[in-house]
């Protein structure tokens, strides 16, 4: 059997726009894959808690209130403690180049900003799973 | 890693082993069902309760109720809950943990999401593989969340030891369209969102039906109105769940449900090879000139070709 690509997105923080992070649920699900989407309001705790208990191969996280560099280092670190740092965590909102090279650099997955297109992030995590998972 | 480690450190009662173990068996893949076979009897038999009912009866939203119930009564729970697949994509999305607050405020719960796969029964095919690894991991209840299901979706009942049917207020005549169905696989019947106008009027029609439908001997299932947003009835729900589950274990009847779903099990693993197997042999009938020959005489010549051998080659590329 064909191994599904599992992916949970997720919303932190406390601003109320999912609008994203639904539309990019609906995009990975349509292009054949898994889709966890647990809403909004998600704590990092919660976020890695649910990584681990379903077994995800990837975590996206939508940040459009500003909080990326605090919620993006945080699930790293949750992640390595739980020595789960083998998913992939990527994400998506308004987050400046600067700050998205940094997150970067620590070990963050590619960052799509506003006009990314649903393609491009679909191909992303398609490559990331044939190098990574297969 | 080795099976052996895996189980060892499931046995350690580590979270993200039991994680990854669930996958392999989710998947079907050779090591998770070497995992089964090996650790089968290290299984202790836990207490399944199904959910069933259409889509947008508040399925999700009593299961999360019960989590608090049975979190604190149970050293460890599980939840297993089925979305369905696209049959298009393949995707699917798994929404169930949106209306599950209460999992995260307990470290005795595990909760799984699980895509249904081109499986039509309201389940995936894997399921039972799923719960058989949360057995072998120890736990004490498990409640398996069906896809929302219209009339005929009914392996639920053959794969858990008890079914609550949620049905709404408004389900009044379609109830009429699922008598024969999921009407008849209830032992528990759930009148939810009863806060709104006709939960009364609804749940006495369920048990007018349901006392047709009864015979002598049998347990008249319970029928309880229950508003799970309000918080209303829940603990009623509790009480019948394990008022039957004592009255099922004392009648044997858990037993009598065990050894049938385990014959089933094995028919749908056997069906499975078969299949396979008959597909190999199609793939040389559809190249066959003689537009003429019938669907029957093509399938006693498959039936002579299949032999042993073929199956067991099938069963070792699994």
């Amino acid at each position: 059997m064909e191994r599904k690509i599992k992916v949970l997105v997720a919303k932190p923080g406390l601003d109320g726009h999912d609008r994203g992070a639904k539309v990019i649920a609906s995009a990975l699900s349509d292009a054949g894959m898994e889709v966890i989407y647990t809403g909004l309001h998600q704590t990092p705790e919660k976020i890695v808690k649910t990584a681990i208990d379903e077994d995800v191969d990837a975590v996206g996280l939508s940040i459009l209130s500003g909080a990326h560099m605090t919620i993006f280092p945080k699930v790293l670190k949750l992640l390595k403690e739980n020595k789960r740092d083998d998913i992939l965590l990527f994400g998506g909102g308004i987050i400046p180049k600067e700050d998205m090279e940094e997150l970067e650099k620590m070990g963050v997955g590619k960052l799509f900003g506003p006009g990314s297109q649903t393609k491009e992030v679909i191909e992303y995590l398609k490559d990331w799973f044939e190098k990574n998972r297969k | 890693m080795h099976i052996e480690n895996l189980f060892q450190k499931l046995k350690e009662k580590d979270r993200v082993t039991l994680a990854k173990i669930i996958t392999l068996v989710d998947n079907e893949t050779p090591e998770g069902i070497e995992f089964l076979k090996r650790y089968y009897k290290e299984r202790k038999e836990s207490f399944r309760v199904g959910i069933t009912g259409p889509p947008g009866v508040g399925k999700s939203t009593l299961v999360n109720k019960l989590v608090e119930r049975f979190a604190r009564k149970y050293n460890h729970l599980s939840i297993l809950a089925v979305d369905p697949s696209s049959p298009f994509t393949g995707g699917a999305i798994l929404g169930d943990r949106l209306r599950m607050e209460n999992l995260y405020r307990f470290d005795n719960v595990y909760m799984r999401s699980v895509a249904s796969r081109g499986s039509l029964g309201g389940l995936s095919s894997s399921t039972e593989n799923i719960l058989q690894v949360l057995e072998i991991f120890g736990t004490d209840l498990i409640l398996v969340e069906t896809v929302g299901v219209g009339q005929s979706e009914l392996d639920v009942m053959e794969i858990t030891d008890l079914v609550i049917v949620v049905l709404v207020p408004e389900s009044g005549d379609s109830i009429q369209a699922m008598k024969a169905g999921i009407m008849e696989i209830g032992d528990i019947f759930i009148v939810n969102k009863s806060d709104r106008d006709g939960a009364e009027k609804t749940s006495e029609y369920i048990k007018s039906i349901l006392q047709m439908k009864t015979k002598d001997k049998e347990i008249l299932p319970p029928v309880i109105n229950v508003s799970a947003k309000d918080d209303q009835n829940i603990d009623k729900l509790v009480e019948e769940i394990e008022n039957l589950k004592k009255t099922f274990i004392e009648n044997g009847i858990i037993e009598r449900k065990r050894k049938i779903r385990k014959n089933k099990e094995v028919r749908d693993i056997l069906r499975d090879m078969f299949i396979k197997s008959i597909d190999r042999e199609l793939k040389i009938i559809e190249n066959t000139k003689d537009k003429d020959i019938s669907p029957y005489e093509i399938s006693e010549k498959i039936f002579k070709k299949i032999d042993l051998k073929s199956l067991e080659d099938i069963w070792k590329e699994k």
